[in-house]
């Protein structure tokens, strides 16, 4: 099968693969690229566990084709930690105990971090939004909306 | 036509563990050379929290803080047999293995800080810190990590443990169903206040209010983390999920989360979690099975509520707006 | 959440340093940061992908499989059917005695349910499997159908499984677990009233986020490695040992770490006949169900009936309570004769009734074969339980909390299945609903504990 090109920034890191044509970002960043951070739990858009941001817009990985994604800047979970040092999301989704199997987890972090980063303060209703396209079937959600709104204002009063 | 309010009430009990027992699990534990403590098992995480349970369950058994505490699990090349994470039985099971295992480890590890300090073993006691005390005389005492080098290096002695949980298998007697399903239940009872729409027949669950029984919360935030996403399944249960809609017939089942229904974050009912403590007398520092029970009362509670808030019984799951639109239909011909 | 320490405060041990303390969660930092190891995050160079053909019918003969054009197509490596598995036919309960086998890893001669693995196709790419997998022809004999439970009970209904003989299961009790306590019928004579009435569910999918699977890495030295999600590892490696008539010692599986399972994952589906995919190619092989198949080719919750008869007094007494249950296993049995009786051993649920009478059957029908999820035996039974109790109270004019606490089961009353009760909290649970919810009841009832019979 033909291979194509791919060339992208990952994470700030700059990635360059052949994969074949037709391949999903998904199984790029996966098989190709090493980055797991993104799951396939559906491999058909109605989950959000692959959810990664694409030049700034929350996107699902697994119905996005890599040979679409050349030079793009692609952020995923893995690569929030700055130096160690957990993003604001992730150490509010620790305290709120919001992760239970864990597997929607770094989707639902993508999710929220594209409301945040347009959204300083949201609302309740506007993180329920954010979060309406990803599943998780452990926690009943509420503890994922209240770790997105305490890192909201966590992230607030650091700017204040 | 209008909305309509009704509350339920549903009170339920249910077994820890595999029904009739005889569901083995088995633990080790080890003390490396610096009195860190690896518990070795076959259990698996689903995602309830049972690396981290037994992990706080070995350190209280031991006398270390948890972060002391090392989970290699599943690994069948060197964790001993588990029967499995189901039936509510790995807390119970699994937890019962570690205690019998840290106590072995324990004992040894008494016994070498007796002979460092020159005291008997039964003299001894932990402070939960990482050091080993002499009763009445806490001045004399010697850190675990000392003693941990002490044991591999100088006395030559394994701080270790094998521990082993079985419930015998019960058999029920053919003819009267005499037998022996659990030995302890966890307990609930929900009140749910839901709203019916008697124009579209949908129901909106506004309240929870759920109690649960659950012998001890061996982790108070992990335990929230069970009951409240069991409460959510519940009314999930209850209102929404099936794979096949109009069973018996086998056709229109969901293939994916656009047509299997579940409540998405914005359709939560408020939630009230209380929990009670009745210590269970075979489990570990009293603990029960939660993880299966807190799904079960919310399923009749908001049923009965739907029948108090419009009148209609629904005996049939999941209760759907066709449903209760076909059961209002019926009621109003008379 | 609130812990309301009054409850009980007479035995529970205090002083403690670790337990009851809202430690952190250990594997919570991998879960936030992504880098969790979840069997599918696993990657093998040289792993091929296995795929299964499944049958479009409920119920049929096969008459001949073709699969010269499935291995002809690129990428393919292996192309397995029935013949291949060393011990195609098994259960997963035998480990524990529950027999007969029933149910084949590949299908033998006959399909006993819509979706039924046939052939699998181990191929270079997940594309490549699947393509080729379409290319293999199976001529079917269409046979009748059922999917009714008491159409299934019925004589002269179509036989969904030979190795049963007929479409329950057989227990040493007979057709159903059997549960005998007082006398019912007396029960029902002196009743001021007698309710009996028919409850329904569907199947119910575990859905968890993370779909079934396994990755399968030989070791080079006749041992296989499988990487899975299943919720019992040596349960899952000791019946992957039988079917592949492989010493255990062969076999090393790793797991532990699941995104979901809900009971969806005790089943044992995968692993078998990827190690043997992996025995036969040399190769690492994935078998990971898509999310259409976790909706309906993985076990879902059974449908259940339950049928509840009550003789109540007018002062709130049940008096006897009859229960048939039917769980409905779909063609197989994996863990359904046990969740059957996991029925009977749970009614008449948590209250003392002097005339108890249980039945509960396990049927077979042509539909996909149900098994254990979060409250198995249970849930759909207390449902039924809890509803009826609702009528009931209706029917003599009672409160409905109130009518439970004049039936709550305490210390020391004897079950249906003979055995004391010992530690009892259902009527502390309701007494703290009742204060909960602003749903008063008479303060007698607030007044008992679940410790001392008599008020």
């Amino acid at each position: 099968m033909a291979k194509v090109p791919v060339q992208f920034t990952l994470n700030g890191s700059e990635k360059a693969e052949f994969v074949d044509s037709g391949t999903t970002l998904l199984h790029a960043l996966r098989d190709k690229i090493g980055d797991t951070s993104p799951k396939g739990g559906c491999h058909q858009g109605t989950c959000g566990a692959c959810s990664v941001i694409i030049d700034g817009e929350l996107r699902l990985s697994c119905l996005t084709l890599a040979e679409t994604c050349n030079g793009a800047d692609i952020r995923t979970t893995s690569g929030l930690a700055e130096a160690g040092v957990l993003h604001p999301l992730q150490r509010a989704f620790l305290d709120a105990f919001a992760t239970q199997c864990g597997f929607c987890t770094p989707g639902m972090i993508m999710a929220a971090k594209v409301l945040l980063d347009h959204t300083a303060n949201p609302s309740r209703e506007e993180v329920v939004e954010a979060l309406s396209g990803n599943i998780c079937r452990c926690t009943g959600y509420e503890p994922i909306i209240q770790a997105v709104l305490t890192a909201a204002r966590a992230n607030s009063q650091n700017a204040a | 036509m209008a909305i309509r309010r009704g509350r339920g009430v549903a009170a339920i009990n249910y077994p820890t563990g595999m029904n009739l027992g005889g569901d083995p699990t088995q633990a080790l534990v080890h003390s490396t050379p610096t009195g860190n403590f690896m518990v070795t098992l076959s259990s698996v995480d689903l995602g309830q929290g049972m690396k981290q349970i037994m992990a706080q369950i070995c350190a209280e058994t031991i006398g270390v803080p948890t972060d002391r505490v090392i989970i290699d699990t599943a690994d069948t090349d060197t964790g001993p047999h588990c029967m499995g994470t189901f039936a509510s039985r790995g807390t119970h099971r699994a937890g019962n293995a570690v205690i019998q295992a840290a106590k072995e480890a324990r004992q040894v590890m008494l016994e070498v800080a007796a002979e460092e300090l020159e005291v008997n073993a039964s003299d001894l006691e932990t402070d939960g810190q990482g050091n080993i005390l002499v009763k009445g005389a806490p001045q004399k005492s010697i850190s675990i990590f000392d003693v941990a080098l002490s044991a591999h290096f100088k006395r030559g002695r394994s701080i270790s443990g094998r521990g082993m949980f079985l419930i015998p298998r019960s058999y029920p007697e053919k003819e009267t169903g005499a037998m022996k399903p659990s030995t302890c239940y966890a307990h609930a009872c929900t009140v749910a206040e839901v709203e019916v729409d008697d124009e579209t027949g949908e129901v909106t669950v506004l309240t929870v209010k759920n109690v649960f029984e659950i012998g001890r919360a061996l982790n108070p935030k992990m335990v929230e983390q069970q009951l409240v996403g069991g409460s959510w399944m519940g009314i999930s249960h209850a209102l929404y999920e099936t794979t096949e809609p109009y069973y018996p017939n086998r056709d229109y089942g969901g293939t994916d989360f656009n047509q299997y229904l579940m409540p998405g974050p914005g359709d939560l009912a408020k939630t009230e979690i209380i929990v009670l403590e009745r210590p269970s007398a075979d489990g570990p520092f009293g603990a029960k099975g939660p993880g299966e029970m807190c799904a079960n009362p919310q399923i009749p509670a908001v049923a009965n509520a739907v029948f108090d808030a419009v009148g209609v019984r629904i005996d049939t799951l999941p209760i759907t707006p066709e449903r209760i639109m076909r059961a209002l239909k019926a009621q109003a011909a008379g | 959440m609130e812990l309301r320490k009054s409850y009980f405060a007479d035995v529970r041990q205090n002083g403690l340093n670790e337990i009851g303390q809202p430690r952190p969660r250990l594997d919570s930092p991998g879960h936030v940061t992504g880098k969790t190891a979840y069997f599918a995050d696993r990657n093998f160079p040289g792993m091929l992908h296995l795929k299964m053909v499944r049958s479009p019918h409920h119920h049929a003969r096969i008459r001949s499989i073709d699969t010269s054009e499935a291995e002809k197509h690129p990428g393919v490596v292996k192309v397995l059917t029935a013949k291949d598995v060393p011990h195609n036919v098994y259960t997963i309960l035998i480990l524990i005695q529950i027999g007969p086998e029933d149910e084949t890893v590949l299908a033998d001669g006959k399909v006993r349910w819509k979706g039924e693995a046939v052939v699998a196709v181990l191929a270079e790419t997940e594309r490549a499997a699947q393509e080729a997998a379409a290319k293999v022809k199976v001529d079917y004999e269409v046979l009748p159908a059922v999917f009714d439970m008491e159409e299934a009970l019925k004589p002269g209904a179509p036989l969904v499984n030979e190795y049963h003989g007929q479409n329950y299961y057989l227990y040493d009790s007979g057709e159903c677990r059997k549960v005998r306590f007082g006398d019912v019928e007396a029960g029902f004579g002196q009743a001021d009233h007698i309710l009996e009435q028919s409850y329904q569910s569907s199947p119910i999918e575990h859905a968890p986020t993370e779909t079934t699977g396994c990755v399968v890495a030989p070791e080079g030295n006749d041992r296989f490695t499988c990487y899975t999600n299943t919720q019992a590892m040596f349960f899952t490696l000791d019946n992957a040992s039988i079917i592949l008539q492989m010493p255990g010692s062969k076999l090393h599986f790793v797991g532990g770490t699941v995104g979901g399972g809900f009971g969806g994952k005790v089943d044992v589906i995968v692993e078998p006949i990827a190690i043997l995919g992996a025995k036969l190619t040399g190769r690492p092989v994935c078998f990971i169900y898509s999310r259409e198949e976790e909706m309906q080719i993985s076990s879902p919750r059974a449908a259940e009936k339950v049928v509840i008869k009550d003789g109540v007094m007018m002062d709130g007494r049940i008096v006897a309570r009859k229960v048939t249950g039917y769980t409905d296993a779909g063609a197989y049995s994996r863990h359904s004769p046990y969740g059957a009786q996991k029925g009977a051993a749970h009614y008449p649920g948590p209250y003392t009734i002097p005339n108890v009478w249980i039945d509960t059957y396990c049927v077979y029908t042509n539909r996909t074969p149900s098994s254990a999820m979060r409250g198995f035996g249970v849930t759909i039974g207390d449902f039924a339980l809890e509803v009826q109790m609702d009528k009931l109270a209706r029917l003599i004019g009672m409160d409905p909390l109130e009518f439970r606490f004049v039936n709550a089961y305490r210390d020391g009353d004897m079950k249906a299945h003979r055995q004391p009760t010992e530690g009892a909290a259902l009527i502390e649970c309701m007494q703290e609903a009742s204060r909960a919810a602003n749903w008063p009841v008479a303060e007698k009832y607030m007044a008992m504990s679940s410790y001392t019979k008599g008020a």
